[in-house]
């Protein structure tokens, strides 16, 4: 099991050192009220050494005022650099694990998460990390070292301060676990406007059309207001926490000047004391405050802790699994079915092979099990029943690494990464640049080497600077790059007109060969040329055939190319 | 976006104040009458303690007890001001937000669609969230310790001076310390800060972009070359968010320092003061607490202003949008057209989306009432340019869009809108029940006109089966329901308008076959009488078209019917014999 704690190990020595120096800083810091009370009474009852015991302690005082700065300042540098060390190879250990996770996993966990996992948790770590270190020790030493002294100067007086903290600490927490709840509902209702904004933001042109503006502003204003008194409930209620906590502490006070005085009167205790007393009074409940803003660190940062702990820990996927051969085919489903969360099942008896060089067409409506097909030859899946075999091999039994390498792939809506056109086609595997170039000539992005960069040609994050058929050309030109013995193209030629999809076909058919291809799409002329054509609905086969073929068999092949047929565009 | 500077940014945010006249008075008072009390308070202490004869250990009992029942009716009155204070306060930055959050809203649905297209969702929702936000910490916060802290720094101050003028001498050591510590401070961290923030942001932002493409890296086996990556970055984050605390780690025990030195200082020139016979004992005690109130908010400062800074950075990005141009109609409009017969006629239109680059040349064409203009061409070629010229989202460079032979500019932008409805590709579904997404448009239609217009949308079968039928509520845009069920219901919509004029983007069939059928009968009821304007993608709608515009690079380079333009054998003939090759 791996904790955060794990990440601390390393630095345990370096941590307890700065711990101690924390300590001792804090200690000597503690010690200026003690002395401060001494003085004030050796002075009062001797007057002969008054000048001289004045500036020895005033000496002391300030040594332990400058072994206090150095102390904490060494110690909370030590302490930043164990909050480094540890978050970075945290944040790390943290990135490479979610980019090993199976799709399942990430399914499970939603990328959103995953980001926030990685961005405000591993934030909230750092800071509880230092916070702990620095804090941590000095607010526990005041608070009961602070008590402790205190005791040895007065115990009486103590017994008020030691009745007012269970006051102060139950009332920052009762306010505090209230606030919790109504700081999550306001939260709550901005989602609410946060969403209201977003929808409104996706309809505007139909708001405008519709001239609903009016109306839209009315419904924003009781988002808005929903949104308002929440916060105004939750603001009068965290607001009570200072005054009621300042109140119990001053209160205190008076008891102790009170008390103090009775005692004095008694002759029990020196008047002295009253002021070194009060100096405590002030540090111990500006201690017990903090303790309040701690918590809240801590506790956040724990939650961010489990949160991350929680991807960390997920198990390895998917395992090997050894699994008898297959036929010698490139590509071969045997009876496949499966279903993604255990529901409806995605696919169910999909069979079919390629041998090398040929071309298989995948046809059908969204969500009529297309590119699960796909999810299940990349293995980011493993099949519910029946097999997949590449070269004759079940792809359960081959490693991610060596699985993928055969592959060229183009999801449906790829990623472009920030970089250059070479990084973006070389995408980190080390490409010759001649293949590169090759590999975008016959992807038909000539327009790369109309720029004067030419292969150096900046690309913005999500492709935003380049047309969407630009951008399918270079995500073409990525797969075909790595010479692989497959490529895939989901639904990735949607964006080139009839001719560009023309020349692509027939140039990777020229320059690539023995490619065996797999062309997903939603428009027949993608796939009419294609050896075979697997038409599915609902995740069940509905024709396998050549074009000529399903047009006389397939009756959904049929309707299709009706309802297509005067496609002049797209 | 506009940008005004911070110093008319704080002007601004003066006005909003000044709307709430009272509740600032009160605030003022709460803030005045809460902290001179806490500043009566330490005299009160040192006079009960000065009752205690030190010498002999006498004390007046009486005396004590009166002072401490002060001390104490100071402090509660003192807390209950203060929370009086908060009360005020969080109503007063309640009240601007709201209606800070309201104002931004209207004034973004007043902007044009302009607007909308060059921006992105996000960036908008986090000004009027988290900007907003920022604006609303430093009201509530800031504005009341910045109060606080000259109330008290000044109270105490001059506490100290009365007390003891000799012992205050200590204080010109301390304060230019103090300013000395924290101008070094502010102006060493702000860069450090600065940089930290940028350097997370910058990992934050590789790490999003790395994950959106995850299935990419996984499928080309690419992990661990993306994670070394991830991890030059990871290394410069890490560092300066060291270096940043590194010297951070300094501040809160400098500040500390010189705090315990001013207590070191007051307590040896303040006992040797007290052993002359020069100062009571119980009036050291009271310079002591006045001394650590007095240092407390000149360590605040530099905070605070960064503070004021970020929250002024922040209403400058706010006021940026109540700045922008709204879309405005032009004088002397004419009331809006009755009886609308769907004439549409478009006379040497020019436009560009940048005036530079003109889009559409000298474009004419005419649509008679009841005919279907069809526009074809492909991806990209500039389509939607002709329904954004129509629906006046955007307005034409030259010429002129003529409706019934009227110029649409001389209407207001709202009653031309009137006379069209929409169905657009990108169906658009809001969070509301069944029955006021149909309604959506028409807020009089009844309940029998809503079923009548599902009925024909060929939607009324589905929306029964759903489990609160009409009423059931579409969440998150209509995630529940599949696409084609989406577009039935935006059919639905524009059913119960009864607009003259139809605009229609054709949904590519990315439908099962049997939900297209349904589409397409449904579009076809719709286009019933209705002068049409079809983003058209199937054959027969182009074919049967009365008028077809082919649009090439956002130029409309042919025009015809289908026979005309294939006779032609121009553009539309090469992409209409595309498809058989």
């Amino acid at each position: 099991m791996v904790r955060i704690r794990n990440y601390l190990r390393p630095n345990a020595v370096r941590m307890a050192f700065g711990l101690l120096i924390k300590a001792t800083g804090t200690v000597a810091e503690l010690l200026l009220p003690l002395l401060l009370g001494y003085m004030l009474d050796d002075s009062a009852s001797s007057p002969v050494k008054d000048v001289k015991t004045l500036l020895l302690f005033g000496g002391l005082m300030l040594l332990f005022a400058f072994v206090a700065l150095y102390g904490n300042i060494i110690a909370n540098r030590m302490a930043s650099r164990v909050a480094r060390e540890a978050t970075q190879k945290l944040r790390g250990d943290l990135f490479s694990k979610t980019l090993s996770l199976s799709a399942r996993q990430i399914d499970a966990c939603t990328l959103p998460t995953l980001v926030s996992r990685l961005s405000t948790d591993t934030y909230n770590v750092h800071n509880m990390l230092g916070m702990m270190q620095r804090l941590g020790v000095r607010v526990p030493i005041f608070l009961f070292g602070g008590l402790a002294f205190a005791f040895a100067l007065e115990p009486v007086l103590t017994l008020i301060l030691v009745a007012v903290l269970p006051f102060m600490l139950a009332a920052v927490l009762f306010i505090a676990s209230r606030g919790t709840r109504l700081y999550a509902k306001l939260q709550g209702s901005v989602d609410g406007m946060v969403r209201k904004i977003r929808d409104d933001y996706a309809g505007v042109r139909v708001i405008k059309a519709l001239s609903r503006t009016e109306y839209e502003s009315k419904s924003f204003k009781e988002v808005a207001g929903q949104v308002a008194k929440d916060e105004m409930s939750a603001g009068i209620w965290t607001g009570m926490s200072n005054p009621i906590v300042t109140l119990l502490l001053n209160l205190g006070m008076v008891a102790v000047v009170l008390v103090g005085a009775f005692r004095v009167q008694a002759g029990v205790m020196s008047a002295g004391k009253i002021v070194a007393f009060v100096s405590y009074f002030t540090l111990i409940l500006n201690a017990a405050m903090t303790v309040s803003r701690l918590f809240v660190t801590l506790s956040k940062g724990a939650a961010s802790g489990r949160r991350i702990c929680e991807i960390l820990n997920l198990p390895e996927e998917p395992l090997l699994l050894s699994a008898p051969e297959g036929g010698s085919a490139r590509v071969e489903f045997d009876d496949v079915s499966f279903s993604y969360g255990g529901g409806k099942p995605a696919l169910e008896h999909i069979s079919f092979s390629l041998k090398k060089g040929e071309r298989l067409g995948i046809l059908g409506a969204t969500g009529s099990g297309k590119s699960t097909i796909l999810q299940l030859l990349l293995r980011f899946y493993d099949a519910g029943s029946g097999a997949v075999y590449i070269d004759g091999e079940n792809v359960t039994q081959i490693p991610a690494e060596r699985l993928r390498e055969k592959f060229g792939i183009v999801f449906q809506n790829d990623f472009i990464m920030a970089g250059t056109v070479y990084e973006n086609v070389d995408f980190c595997r080390g490409i010759a640049e001649e293949e590169v170039v090759r590999a975008l000539r016959a992807a038909q992005a000539e327009f790369v080497f109309e720029r004067e960069e030419g292969l150096q040609f900046p690309l913005a994050a999500h492709g935003v600077n380049l047309s969407g058929g630009q951008k399918q050309r270079i995500l073409i030109a990525r797969a075909l790059a790595g010479s692989p013995a497959v490529l895939i193209l989901d639904d990735s030629s949607s964006a080139l007109d009839y001719r560009t999809d023309a020349a692509l076909r027939t140039a990777i058919a020229r320059e690539y060969p023995d490619l065996t291809s797999i062309f997903i799409a939603q428009r027949i002329s993608t796939v009419q040329n294609c050896d075979r054509i697997l038409v599915l609905e609902n995740g069940r086969e509905v024709g396998l055939g050549t074009h000529a073929e399903l047009m006389e068999t397939c009756a959904v092949y049929r309707d299709i190319a009706r309802s297509q047929g005067g496609e002049v565009c797209e | 976006m506009n940008k005004i500077g911070k110093k008319a940014a704080l002007f601004r945010l003066f006005k909003y104040f000044l709307q709430y006249k009272r509740l600032v008075a009160g605030a003022l008072f709460f803030a005045i009458v809460g902290n001179v009390l806490a500043l009566v308070a330490p005299v009160l202490s040192a006079n009960a303690i000065n009752a205690i004869d030190t010498k002999t250990g006498a004390v007046d009992m009486n005396l004590v007890i009166g002072y401490c029942i002060a001390m104490a009716a100071c402090y509660v009155f003192s807390s209950a001001f203060t929370y009086a204070l908060t009360y005020v306060m969080t109503r007063l930055s309640r009240n601007i937000t709201r209606r800070m959050r309201e104002e931004v809203f209207d004034k973004l649905l007043s902007l044009p669609v302009s607007f909308y297209d060059a921006r992105l969702a996000g960036d908008v929702i986090n000004r009027l969230t988290y900007d907003i936000d920022t604006v609303n910490a430093s009201l509530s916060n800031d504005i009341i310790q910045i109060a606080t802290s000259i109330i008290t720094v000044f109270g105490s101050l001059i506490s100290m001076l009365l007390l003891s003028p000799l012992l205050s001498c200590v204080f010109i050591v301390i304060v230019p310390l103090t300013i000395l510590v924290t101008v070094q401070r502010s102006r060493v961290m702000r860069p450090l800060f600065r940089k930290r923030s940028g350097k997370l942001g910058e990992l934050n932002g590789y790490s999003e972009e790395m994950l959106s493409g995850i299935r990419t890296i996984k499928g080309y086996g690419r992990e661990d070359e993306i994670s070394e990556r991830y991890e030059q970055r990871n290394e410069n984050a890490a560092q300066a968010y060291y270096d940043a605390d590194y010297y951070g780690s300094k501040v809160g025990p400098t500040v500390n320092f010189i705090n315990n030195l001013s207590t070191v200082f007051i307590s040896v020139f303040g006992g040797y003061l007290f052993l002359q016979g020069r100062m009571q004992l119980g009036y050291v005690s009271a310079f002591l607490q006045y001394s650590r109130k007095f240092t407390g908010p000149i360590n605040e400062f530099a905070n605070i202003i960064s503070e004021i800074q970020s929250a002024l950075a922040a209403a400058e990005r706010l006021f940026g949008i109540l700045d922008e141009e709204p879309e405005k109609d032009g004088s002397d409009l004419l009331p809006a057209p009755k009886n609308v017969r769907g004439d549409v006629e478009f006379r040497g239109v020019d436009f560009g989306y940048d005036a530079a680059k003109p889009v559409l040349k000298d474009v004419s064409f005419r649509a008679e009432p009841g005919k279907t203009v069809a526009i074809v061409g492909p991806t990209g070629a500039g389509k939607t340019t002709i329904v954004n010229l129509l629906m006046r989202f955007y307005d034409v460079n030259g010429g002129g869009i003529y409706l019934d032979g009227v110029e649409t500019r001389r209407y207001a932008r709202g009653d031309l809108r009137g006379q069209f409805t929409m169905v657009l590709q990108d169906t658009w579904l809001f969070e509301g029940t069944v029955r006021e997404n149909i309604a959506y448009g028409s807020e009089c239609a009844t309940d029998a006109e809503i079923e009548e217009a599902a009925k024909a949308a060929n939607v009324h079968e589905f929306i029964l089966s759903l489990p609160q039928g009409y009423e059931t509520r579409l969440t998150d845009g209509g995630s529940n329901l599949s696409k084609g069920q989406k577009q039935l219901l935006t059919i639905a919509r524009a059913m119960v308008s009864r607009a003259k004029i139809l605009i229609l983007d054709e949904a590519t069939s990315n439908v099962d076959t049997r939900t297209e059928i349904l589409v397409q009968n449904a579009t076809q009821k719709l286009m019933e009488g209705k002068t049409c304007f079809v983003i058209a993608h199937r054959l027969s709608t182009i074919v049967h078209a009365d008028l077809i515009l082919v649009v090439r690079a956002g130029n409309v380079v042919e025009s015809g019917t289908h026979a005309q333009l294939l006779e032609r054998n121009g553009f539309y003939a090469s992409l209409y014999n595309a498809q058989f090759q």
